[in-house]
């Protein structure tokens, strides 16, 4: 793998000279430091990694980290990668973006990056609110919110990041809590791994406009009941015992406490991330408090047909078939005519 | 850095320039003659002709287009100076029969004084009531109509809006009308072979070609060729066109309704190969020219838009020759796209028509901001929104240099004929990647979609273009470093070893290239990216004009008009009036002289398709001066006689 070095770089050697400047406590800080971390166990050339941005608190990252970077326009990030990764497939290509830049603006762009399967990485911190303009809602804001733009408390049905993106297609899903720099930095590495688009939603918290607003799925009490951490082919086991499972119960799923009413480990589904089909992995993502814990990790990382491989190899196709020497060959083909 | 000469387009003084072909020569030719008449044997008469005006018109879906391209191609091969105008309703299929849904195809072709596609036909096809009638308020007196008989039913008139049948009246009693048996023709001549009554039906465009040919005395052959290669797959429907167009001769020949046929004398035009080609295709060869030139890959990010989208499909056969073509999931993805693939070092276009290029408005701002090499085309067409989608328009001028927010300035260029897309597409790229800055390309539907021969560039033709060198890796370099002359910052591809880097769309500083909020900062950045394109004027060409004596009157003009004005003021000055024409390829930034070319006359007239757009540029950049209009937005290119009326009445007055 290109992007790969040999001399040992450490998370911190990954991050630019650049004050960063997101408020004290914002969940930000600990993706930075993910992000970081995982380039490093990676061990990736700086300048063989571009990370693009669109507009919001999250989209400031480019500028804290030393590898090539370009903050763009509202909601465009994914585009712009888009055309980065297809200019230079051999760049790891890491979209930054969050809820309001990927799923409002440029919810256009965030759908069709996963239906095409492009090889690159969507980092989506959704702390379910527009941070840097200062506390509106976003697709993701709880129903009912009071916020500025919604006085009387909002009145929109919500997006579901992962439901969204598995039914464009996406191939890779992931959701990490920011509390979990470990998980995150893990699920990062699986991300790179993977050919194809890979989507990382990010539990973020907004300490300013949005604090504790998933404090349910993180804190410290609650945690063990409510997180599910999902990983490929281990059973869905949670709790502080792992007394809990999860087991499918006719169509639905169905949460189980082991040992008791004859359920076992065996009545566990086994996680099975790289299925085709994303049925389950869909059942999994609708998986909300307080019935059901919330699905954490790598729930979906299938393999299908990958846009910039394809792309390329029509490209060789064509080169090794084409009558055409050069273009000075293709100028003078067809119906030319001499005059005297 | 290589300096031009000359502008591209130019055609007088640059022979190795993109010579539109037409004028070639121009001023060895005799004024127009009159026709020269010649009995010929079987009694008819045969006029040689300078040049001559065909259209073809019909039903959408009666295969006009195709006729008249194919017309076009034998007239070319035979050497004839050629302009086309196609002209379609923007409906794929409008309903059948009436004037809404007409589709036509206009051929001028000759020896001389071929500027336009010509203002009025001297043969018309008319395949239906229809197409007669709405091209009934342009024919030229004795105009030879030929049109479809069987067509001209009472239904039929009646749909067109005629109270009774034409043919019938004397209504054309001023025309040659030559009436003719053409869908029972067509269907007599491919009856053997078994086809359907409407695969038969198809074939009249074939038979109506083959008359008209006839009336030409030109060869078949080409034509033929082309049935048979484009129905390799289905060789029965091929052969059906080759009998139509057989029979549609013979019958032209044996039938003595046709009172005259024409000779028209090929152009001297300057040898070499040349080959026909439409503003769209030459447009996307010139990208491809631009990009071997440069060194990299050519990047198109487009989503499809009339009248744009042929440059995307002509590109996305060429990915041998490196061509990436991306098609986006909309007009931002499109630019967007782009402008990452320039962030990887790519050389990166982006095509689309007016409604598009509102879209991606913010995005040409962010390509101001972070610096980078950038061709946005424009192939304008009728507005505001959707407008006129398959008409032609020069609105989108203003838009073009103005329609960001904040100062973002870019440089602006438009294309003048079919061919000379070519070059200006060539020119469009040097500009962005030696200047790193987003240039527009103004082209437009009557020249994207129209056709003339065009004398086959090579690649050791044209200039070099200079991607510089990348800066040294030991950190000295900032990504705001600028060359002193012309203050454009490097372009270091993402990827390139050891050189990572961060830009984006907010203010940065001058020196450091990190995010600043500072307000001289800022003021010295605004003034930094204004200068950078004030002086890529420091190495153009200078504006040319011609008319050398003239004092009177400049005719001022831009753009895809630039046959017809040209036409018409030749025309003039060859009638001995005192008028001179000057017309704008380069508009933002203007060549250097061009303050001292409108100094030089006592009246200055600019001719446009909008409501006076460069005129308003110029009384902004050249307050001293007073500029008249001559405006259009008919979604319809100028005629030479409108123009010549204009121009006179222009030079009375003074
Ligand atoms: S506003 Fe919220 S999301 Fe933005 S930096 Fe502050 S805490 Fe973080």
């Amino acid at each position: 793998m290109e992007a790969i070095q040999t001399a040992a770089l450490k998370p911190r050697d990954y991050a630019s000279d650049q004050e960063v400047k997101w408020c004290p406590g914002c969940g930000d800080y600990a993706v930075h430091s993910a992000v970081q971390k995982a380039f490093a166990d990676l061990a990736l050339k700086k300048d063989q990694v571009a990370i693009i941005s669109g507009i919001g608190c999250s989209s400031r990252f480019p500028y804290y980290m030393d590898t090539y970077g370009f903050h763009t326009i509202h909601g465009r990030a994914a585009a712009v990668a888009t055309g980065v990764k297809l200019a230079n497939p051999s760049l790891s290509v890491w979209v930054m973006t969050g809820d309001g830049d990927a799923l409002a603006i440029g919810g256009n762009h965030f759908i069709h990056a996963q239906r095409r399967n492009i090889d690159m990485n969507m980092v989506l911190f959704n702390n379910e609110i527009y941070g840097l303009t200062k506390g509106q809602h976003s697709p993701t804001t709880a129903k009912g919110k009071v916020l500025k733009s919604s006085p009387l408390g909002t009145i929109e049905n919500t997006f579901s990041v992962g439901e969204l993106c598995l039914g464009a297609g996406g191939q890779f899903y992931a959701r990490v809590p920011d509390t979990d720099v470990k998980l995150m930095a893990q699920v990062m590495t699986e991300a790179y791994r993977h050919k194809g688009f890979a989507m990382i939603e990010v539990l973020q918290n907004c300490v300013i406009f949005n604090d504790k607003t998933h404090a349910q799925i993180t804190g410290k009490e609650s945690r063990a009941l409510n997180q599910l951490v999902l990983e490929h082919g281990k059973p869905m086991i949670f709790g502080a015992n792992s007394e809990k499972g999860i087991r499918l119960n006719g169509l639905e799923l169905e949460v189980i406490t082991l040992g008791q009413g004859g359920m076992g480990i065996n009545d566990v589904l086994v996680h099975d991330a790289t299925n085709k089909s994303n049925i389950l992995h869909t059942m999994l993502v609708q998986m909300r408090l307080p019935e059901f814990p919330v699905a954490l990790g790598v729930i979906r990382r299938a393999q299908s047909s990958v846009f910039d491989q394809d792309f390329l190899a029509q490209s060789e196709a064509q080169k090794s078939n084409t009558p055409f020497k050069g273009l000075n060959d293709l100028f003078h083909s067809g119906n030319t005519f001499q005059i005297n | 850095m290589p300096t031009r000469e000359s502008p591209p387009s130019w055609p007088s003084d640059n022979p190795n320039g993109p010579i539109v072909n037409s004028f070639t020569k121009l001023e060895n030719h005799p004024p127009e003659q009159d026709l020269a008449l010649t009995a010929n044997v079987k009694g008819r008469v045969n006029k040689q002709v300078n040049s001559v005006v065909v259209k073809f018109a019909g039903d959408s879906g009666d295969g006009m287009q195709l006729a008249g391209s194919l017309f076009t191609e034998t007239t070319a091969i035979k050497g004839n100076a050629i302009a086309t105008f196609p002209d379609f309703p923007s409906e794929i299929r409008a309903p059948q029969g009436t004037v809404a849904g007409v589709s036509g195809y206009q051929i001028h072709f000759g020896a001389s004084g071929v500027h336009s596609p010509g203002d009025a036909p001297d043969v018309l096809v008319a395949m239906n009531p229809a197409a007669l009638k709405a091209n009934l308020q342009q024919l030229k007196p004795a105009c030879t109509i030929l049109c479809d008989k069987d067509s001209f039913a009472k239904r039929d008139w009646e749909k067109a809006g005629f109270d009774s049948n034409p043919l019938e009246g004397d209504l054309l009693a001023d025309y040659q009308v030559v009436p003719a048996p053409i869908t029972t023709l067509t269907k007599g001549a491919v009856a053997g072979l078994g086809l359907d009554n409407k695969a038969a039906d198809r074939c009249k465009n074939a038979f109506t070609l083959g008359m008209v040919f006839w009336l030409f005395s030109e060869p078949l052959d080409q034509s033929i060729k082309f049935f048979r290669q484009k129905f390799k797959k289905t060789p029965e429907i091929g052969e059906a066109n080759v009998l139509a167009i057989k029979a549609g001769y013979n019958y032209a020949l044996t039938m003595e309704v046709i009172k005259a046929t024409y000779t028209v004398l090929p152009a001297s035009k300057a040898p070499g190969v040349y080959r026909n080609i439409t503003g769209n295709q030459a447009t996307a060869w010139g990208f491809l020219a631009a990009a071997a030139k440069v060194g990299k890959d050519l990047f198109l990010g487009s989503y499809p838009i009339t009248p744009a989208t042929d440059i995307m499909q002509e590109l996305a056969k060429h990915k041998w020759a490196g061509a990436k073509v991306f098609q986006a999931e909309d007009e931002i993805a499109g630019i967007t796209s782009a402008i990452g693939a320039a962030f990887a070092g790519n050389v990166a276009i982006t095509t689309t028509s007016g409604p598009g290029m509102a879209l991606k408005t913010e995005a040409i701002g962010l390509a101001v901001m972070a610096e980078l090499p950038l061709v946005i085309v424009n192939v304008q067409r009728g507005g505001p929104s959707t407008g006129l989608p398959t008409k032609t328009e020069q609105s989108d001028l203003l838009q073009a240099i103005w329609g960001r927010n904040g100062e973002s300035p870019l440089v602006v260029l438009s294309a003048s004929t079919p061919s000379d897309c070519f070059d200006w597409a060539f020119e469009a790229t040097r500009i962005a990647v030696e200047h790193m800055t987003p240039v527009v390309l103004l082209t437009e539907s009557y020249i994207a979609n129209g056709a003339e021969p065009w004398k086959v560039k090579t690649l050791e033709q044209m200039p070099e273009i200079q991607a510089g060198q990348l800066p040294p890796t030991d950190g000295s370099w900032k990504p705001y470093d600028r060359d002193c002359h012309s203050l454009a910052r490097k372009w270091v591809p993402a990827g390139s070893p050891g050189l990572q880097h961060r830009i984006g769309g907010l203010e940065k500083d001058q020196f450091s290239g990190c995010v600043s909020h500072n307000p001289n900062n800022h003021e010295a950045m605004v003034a930094i990216r204004r200068d950078k394109v004030d002086r890529v004027a420091d190495r153009l060409p200078d504006q040319k004009v011609k008319g050398k004596n003239a004092s009177k009157l400049l005719v001022v003009g831009w753009g895809g008009q630039f046959g017809i004005l040209f036409g018409a003021v030749s025309e003039l000055q060859q009638e001995g009036y005192d008028i001179a024409i000057t017309h704008f390829n380069y508009i933002h930034p203007l060549p250097k002289n061009t303050a001292s070319i409108f100094a030089r006359f006592q009246k200055i007239l600019v001719c446009e398709l909008n409501n006076g757009q460069l005129a308003k540029y110029l009384r902004a950049t050249f307050p001293q001066f007073n500029f008249q209009q001559y405006n259009k937005v008919q979604g319809q290119p100028f005629k030479v006689s409108e123009l010549k009326n204009a121009f006179v009445q222009q030079l009375q007055e003074a």
